[in-house]
């Protein structure tokens, strides 16, 4: 053996290595994705199933506003309808979904017994929390989306990443109200 | 992305300082046992036994507590556990904080005491315990809960709880054996040092007085260490719980009705007060300034959120009216 064959050897272990790697990496971020979407879902689908037992709870008593109901009941089979199209028609159906259930809500504070009813009392904590689960999940999500997005498009991981079939991931979409958050400053001065 | 850099560095500035702290209290005990032991025997040999003595002590002291000082803080609080069925909103809002804070669910407890308090204890994020007393859970409504929740929750993803543990063993460890050396030095020492020659006694006496002193001096130093980082990692700990919650009015709100709640807890006591929301012992606060307070003062913790939302610092007289404070 001379020692061409040898150095030409070495480069190409390295260059393997280093492309197991940054494999590696990628797949460990898109897995990161998958499950922080899981997560969502797992709520999503909670938030789902609760809406029925929250509708014939308070349908007794709200005769003379069935139209807030209804518009929950088709909001919530619109939501479960766009379930598997995608991340960005999810999140749309979610927040509508979102905004009649506080509609809902709003209505309920006008009659006392509904306030006073420990069953509904014990389902909108329960949809409360789960809504809060929900945007902190999706807060999490996008930040693992980011991470991959920003990861497959930049070097040297793209030259892997179109290879071997790692495309963009949609974020979950936060509502428009969201995006006023305060601006915190974590600085110790 | 000035905040996620923050808290990544006092993650790793907590796990090196919990490294440094152990260094430190191996030292210190180093150096106590051996100077102790040479007063008390007057040979080096001695020293050297003593210090052996120690060391032994204080890493069987130091390897029990970083696995059961969890267990012993909560025993010592009198908190008990509960679950989804006991306390269902508490849960919930434990819950949603570690989702955002991307931690594991901890172990939550509950303590029977009026006085409005929480903490967070444990080795890491995965063996994490909140305990929260039913004062709180009864004044607080469900932001200003979510907001305490955060801050605790904060302490446990930068893994200040660990550094609560090494601190309260270091601080433990150190009075232990400055007390045993100073009692055995006023009741046992003056007997031995009888029965030596009288040749030779210049040096031990020097080597006597060093180690009154450092008996002395060990554990005020140790303490004020103490104070000091707990008061830094109060603040980080309000500003992560903003940051998790996206909302600065319910940490705020509760934080001014906390303020304003005159009662003592009484399950705290001086082992444990450095690891509460706030100081647990509020006669102590108000009588001092800053330098021996595990907690900075509400009204800073409140001005500093309000920075957060652009609105002026409450003022004095603002202050003492909505907080009742001193």
């Amino acid at each position: 053996m001379n020692w061409p064959i040898i150095i030409v050897i070495g480069i190409v272990v390295i260059l393997v290595v280093v492309i197991i790697g940054i494999y590696n990496g990628l797949v460990q971020r898109r897995l990161r994705v998958d499950e922080a979407f899981a997560q969502i879902e797992v709520q999503l689908k909670r938030r789902h199933d609760l809406i029925p037992n929250l509708v014939n709870a308070v349908k007794g008593y709200m005769g003379f506003e069935q139209k807030v109901l209804t518009d929950v009941t088709n909001a919530r089979a619109a939501a479960v309808a766009a379930g598997a199209q995608g991340p960005t028609q999810q999140a749309a159906a979610e927040n509508a979904l979102t905004g009649t259930l506080r509609s809902l809500f709003a209505v309920v504070e006008n009659y006392p017994e509904l306030k006073a009813n420990e069953n509904v009392l014990s389902l909108q904590e329960q949809l409360t929390t789960t809504e809060n689960q929900i945007s902190f999940s999706r807060q999490h999500y996008n930040a693992t989306v980011l991470d991959y997005n920003t990861n497959i498009q930049t070097f040297p991981s793209v030259l892997i990443a179109g290879p071997f079939g790692f495309t963009k991931r949609d974020f979950f979409d936060a509502e428009p109200e969201a995006a006023n958050v305060p601006n915190v400053d974590l600085s110790l001065s | 992305m000035a905040t996620r850099s923050s808290f990544y560095g006092q993650i790793s500035a907590n796990k090196r300082n919990s490294l440094l702290m152990a260094a430190f209290v191996i030292a210190i005990f180093a150096l106590l046992g051996f100077t102790i032991g040479y007063a008390m025997f007057g040979t080096p040999a001695g020293g050297v036994a003593t210090t052996a003595f120690a060391l032994a002590i204080g890493s069987i002291s130091g390897v029990a507590t970083y696995f059961g000082g969890d267990k012993l803080v909560l025993t010592v609080s009198g908190a008990r556990p509960v679950d989804a069925t006991t306390a269902p909103q508490l849960l919930n809002v434990v819950q949603e904080m570690a989702i955002a804070a991307n931690v594991p669910m901890p172990a939550v407890y509950i303590i029977d005491d009026t006085a409005p308090n929480a903490f967070a204890t444990g080795r890491d994020p995965a063996h994490a315990s909140i305990a929260i007393t039913t004062g709180l859970l009864e004044k607080l409504d469900r932001e200003e809960l979510q907001g305490v929740i955060g801050h605790e929750l904060s302490h446990v993803r930068n893994l200040d709880i660990r550094f609560s543990l090494v601190v309260g063993v270091m601080v433990g460890a150190i009075a232990i054996l400055a007390d045993f050396f100073l009692r055995f030095t006023f009741w046992g020492g003056g007997s031995r040092r009888s029965d030596r020659d009288s040749g030779g006694n210049g040096a031990a006496a020097v080597i006597a007085i060093v180690a009154i002193v450092l008996a002395i001096l060990a554990p005020m130093i140790s303490r004020f260490i103490q104070l000091a980082v707990s008061r830094q990692r109060e603040y980080l700990a309000d500003a992560s719980s903003v940051e998790l919650t996206r909302n600065p009015y319910g940490l705020e709100r509760a934080l001014a009705k906390i303020g304003g709640d005159k009662e003592v807890l009484e399950v705290a006591n001086r082992g444990t007060q450095h690891m509460y929301f706030t100081n647990p012992i509020k006669k102590f606060e108000a009588r001092s300034s800053g330098l021996m307070s595990t907690h900075p003062p509400i009204l800073d913790r409140i001005n500093r959120l309000r920075e957060l939302t652009g609105e002026a610092p409450l003022e004095a007289a603002e202050a003492a009216t909505l907080t009742g404070l001193e």
